[in-house]
């Protein structure tokens, strides 16, 4: 079994490293081209130097994950904007908001240690410069540049080394990385993804430090064979990465996923039902919540499976519950009028947010439903993922119920399993269709006050693909065809199986039963 | 007559409201070697730098060869005028020989012609053709300064300015510099200004000395004349070290005393 998940990891490797390194590059290339001559133009200027080196710094502090998801929506706007004064648009997922946000990232070093190598050079050498018939520029080129190169080299070798690093916080705004491993590893419990990933971005950031190095100490010594060694080590890299790129057709279709196990299964099998029909599609996995419906409304993804209740409470921004049947409906209506999105249909099962409790401390204390919870909560410690607190659904639990938990913790949604089986806090939130809530023996509890909305998992299409008839044909079958205790199975097993052959298991599964037999119906 | 090489009429240097420089004028001849001493913070360097625009004076009209210098080009000026520096300011990065022949550079000098004059000033300075190669962290501190004058006169200069150069220097290696520089002097036909705060150093090696104290030149003339001045208590303080030491060594080879 770790074979095989070790021969899944390295068949995406070339993929993954590929398209990190080339987003890395690109950046560090741009956060250089970007930070030397601003290094130079503000290194007699007092002012200036100060105010770009306070800006970088403060970006600096920005966690890296916040600043690449901060791009997402500006290059939204300004891609609206182009689209709209030039007609002409372009994608603000992916490689573009990446690449900007690294690019910013990696111009601290660099810019930092520019102005210090400048400022560090001796005031004779630079009279020297002058009084033997330089200009001001030859001073620069011929003396100064020389003397700070080394300390610009070793600024560059910490951005590359940071963009490298932070670069796999891309994947949540659709760039593949390294992080593709990382995060499809935590949410999917692969650990040997996990190790993978952080593995092969430590090789490639130490691989690219150590040429780097070469280059440095080359420059430093004047060893002409070092720098060059150096040079035509961080040439192969960037060549490799970028050659396959040019070659490799574009697929027709891009499939979004957000970043949880039951997605990734979706995703690939919607890829394996695409490509069944002989559409070629592409993958944008661990997109985030929020980032997944503004791509697909802007046409950067084709096609994805959200949930209804997500739509209703965010995007529609409806606070009351209504019944399964009339939220589907009122969901495929609105996205269609307001965005021209189409709710193709059910898949047949419901991921709704629950709350769950070990089985036999349920039954202890008597608990089915969230009223009969509601007055011991004083007692008890309650755990969500880190959406679950800010979302509105606790909102409405806790006014609808009246709950007030002892405490109440933030953690990964794979580690709260353990620490209610481990008796480290009493209540957790969790999702319908995990298969974990009958792996580990938890009693999901009654909404008994219908609080918290329904959660249909549907299949929703861009508005450019709206009237594929193409991509529809092909989805077409997947509706009503998910049962919930399938989906749980299915879920369960991505533990120790990829999204790949979990979602063959389920075509076939599903398939055996005949289509369209689960209870939800289509539009 | 042939214009001065250099010339200072009524020259004043002020930075904000103190004044370094203040009313300074004389000439010097083409040819002549002149040392000019003073104590430090007197605007002796200020002085030098006024020479080729390495600074410029707030008052006054500073000539060469006739010319007001404002009306020249600053860059071309200073590529023909030798500078040697206080701190040597070898540019630690190029080799001996690319640090020599970087003025022949900045001219558009072909390469092999830079090479030829890097040799060549490496023999008149003394020092072996192999040299060439090596760095300035390389070289011991007369080595150093050797080709800190060599790249001074790299580009044929008329003129040479040199700022305390021989100063951190051990007393042999600086006799045998100022010596081989007094020669080159002469068999150049340059027209020489070092700065020095050493009196001794002056006397021995400059044709004439002009004395700076607080931005104004309170004596200048030839080393001779100015030992038998005596109206001046500044300058008696200057001279008289030298001339002890003069009188106890004449002393010493006179013969022990009976």
């Amino acid at each position: 079994m770790i074979d095989a998940r070790i021969a899944d990891a390295l068949a995406r490797l070339p993929d993954y490293l590929g398209s990190h390194v080339r987003v890395s590059v690109i950046a560090l290339v741009l956060g250089i081209a970007v930070s030397i001559p601003l290094a130079f133009a503000c290194v007699r200027r007092p002012t200036l130097r100060a105010t770009a080196l306070t800006i970088t710094s403060i970006i600096q502090t920005i966690p890296g994950l916040a600043l690449l998801a901060l791009f997402y929506p500006l290059l939204l706007v300004a891609a609206d904007l182009s689209e709209r004064a030039f007609g002409y648009g372009f994608s603000a997922l992916g490689l573009l908001p990446s690449v900007l946000a690294l690019a910013l990232y990696s111009m601290l070093p660099v810019l930092r240690n520019t102005v210090t190598g400048l400022m560090g050079i001796d005031p004779a050498i630079r009279e020297a410069a002058l009084g033997v018939g330089m200009t001001r520029r030859q001073s620069l080129v011929m003396v100064e540049w020389p003397l700070a190169l080394p300390v610009i080299m070793a600024g560059i070798r910490t951005a590359a080394v940071w963009v490298i690093g932070t670069a796999t916080l891309a994947t949540p705004i659709g760039q593949t990385s390294l992080g593709n491993y990382i995060f499809t590893g935590l949410q999917t419990q692969n650990w040997v993804f996990v190790l993978v990933g952080c593995a092969a971005a430590a090789a490639l950031a130490l691989a690219v430090d150590q040429l780097l190095a070469q280059i440095e100490v080359g420059v430093a010594r004047r060893k002409r064979g070092r720098v060059s060694a150096g040079v035509l080590g961080m040439l192969a890299i960037a060549v490799s990465a970028f050659v396959p790129g040019f070659t490799r057709a574009g697929p027709a279709y891009v499939i979004g996923a957000k970043p949880f196990a039951e997605q990734y299964i979706l995703a690939a099998l919607l890829e394996q039902r695409l490509a069944a029909s002989g559409l070629s599609a592409t993958r944008r996995d661990g997109l985030g919540s929020a980032v997944i419906f503004e791509a697909l409304a802007a046409g950067d993804i084709d096609v994805y499976v959200d949930y209804t209740g997500t739509l209703w409470t965010n995007q529609m921004g409806r606070s009351e519950v209504a019944p399964r049947k009339r939220v589907l409906a009122e969901v495929g209506q609105w996205l269609e009028a307001e965005h021209g999105i189409k709710l193709v249909g059910g898949l047949g099962f419901e991921n709704a947010y629950a709350l769950a409790m070990n089985r036999a401390q349920a039954e202890a204390l008597g608990v089915r439903t969230l009223s009969a919870l509601a007055p011991l909560t004083p007692q008890l410690t309650i755990a969500g993922d880190y959406e679950f607190f800010g979302r509105p659904e606790w909102q409405a639990l806790r006014e609808t119920y009246g709950f007030s938990f002892r405490d109440r913790r933030q953690m990964q949604s794979e580690f709260m399993y353990p620490a209610i089986a481990a008796g480290e806090v009493d209540v957790i939130s969790a999702y319908t269709s995990d298969g974990r809530i009958a792996e580990f023996d938890l009693r999901v509890l009654t909404d008994d006050k219908e609080a918290i909305p329904p959660y249909d998992a549907v299949l929703l299409v861009s508005p450019k693909r709206a009237n594929d008839q193409a991509l529809l044909a092909a989805l077409r079958p997947l509706v009503n065809a998910i049962p919930i205790g399938i989906m749980r199975d299915a879920n369960l097993r991505a533990q120790t199986e990829s999204p790949a052959a979990i979602a063959r298991w389920l075509w076939e599964t599903v398939r055996k039963r005949g289509p369209g037999t689960a209870p939800v119906t289509g539009p | 007559m042939t214009a001065a090489a250099i010339a200072f009429e009524a020259v004043s240097k002020r930075y904000g409201t103190q004044s370094v420089l203040d009313d300074i004028s004389f000439s010097i001849g083409r040819g002549e070697f002149v040392a000019i001493v003073g104590p430090s913070g007197s605007g002796k360097t200020t002085l030098l730098r006024l020479v080729n625009r390495l600074s410029e004076a707030t008052d006054g009209v500073v000539r060469i060869g006739g010319e007001d210098i404002l009306s020249l080009d600053p860059i071309a000026l200073r590529r023909r005028t030798g500078y040697v520096f206080q701190g040597i300011g070898l540019f630690p990065h190029l080799t001996v020989a690319e640090n020599i022949a970087i003025t022949p550079r900045l001219l558009g000098w072909e390469p092999g012609r830079r090479k030829a004059r890097a040799d060549e000033l490496l023999a008149l300075m003394r020092l072996d053709t192999d040299y060439a190669t090596r760095f300035p962290h390389e070289l011991s501190g007369g080595e150093r300064q050797r080709v800190g004058i060599a790249r001074a006169l790299a580009a044929g200069p008329d003129i040479v300015l040199m700022d305390e150069p021989f100063s951190a220097l051990d007393a042999l290696t600086r006799e045998a510099l100022g010596d081989d520089y007094r020669r080159l002097h002469a068999a150049l036909d340059l027209t020489s200004v070092m700065i020095t705060h050493d009196m001794l150093e002056a006397l021995l090696l400059a044709d004439r000395i002009i004395v700076v104290r607080e931005g104004r030149i309170i004596a200048d003339g030839r080393p001779p004349d100015l030992m038998r001045r005596d109206d001046d208590p500044f300058l008696r303080e200057l001279l008289d070290t030298p001339r002890r030491h003069a009188e106890r060594l004449g002393a010493f080879i006179a013969g022990p005393p009976p």
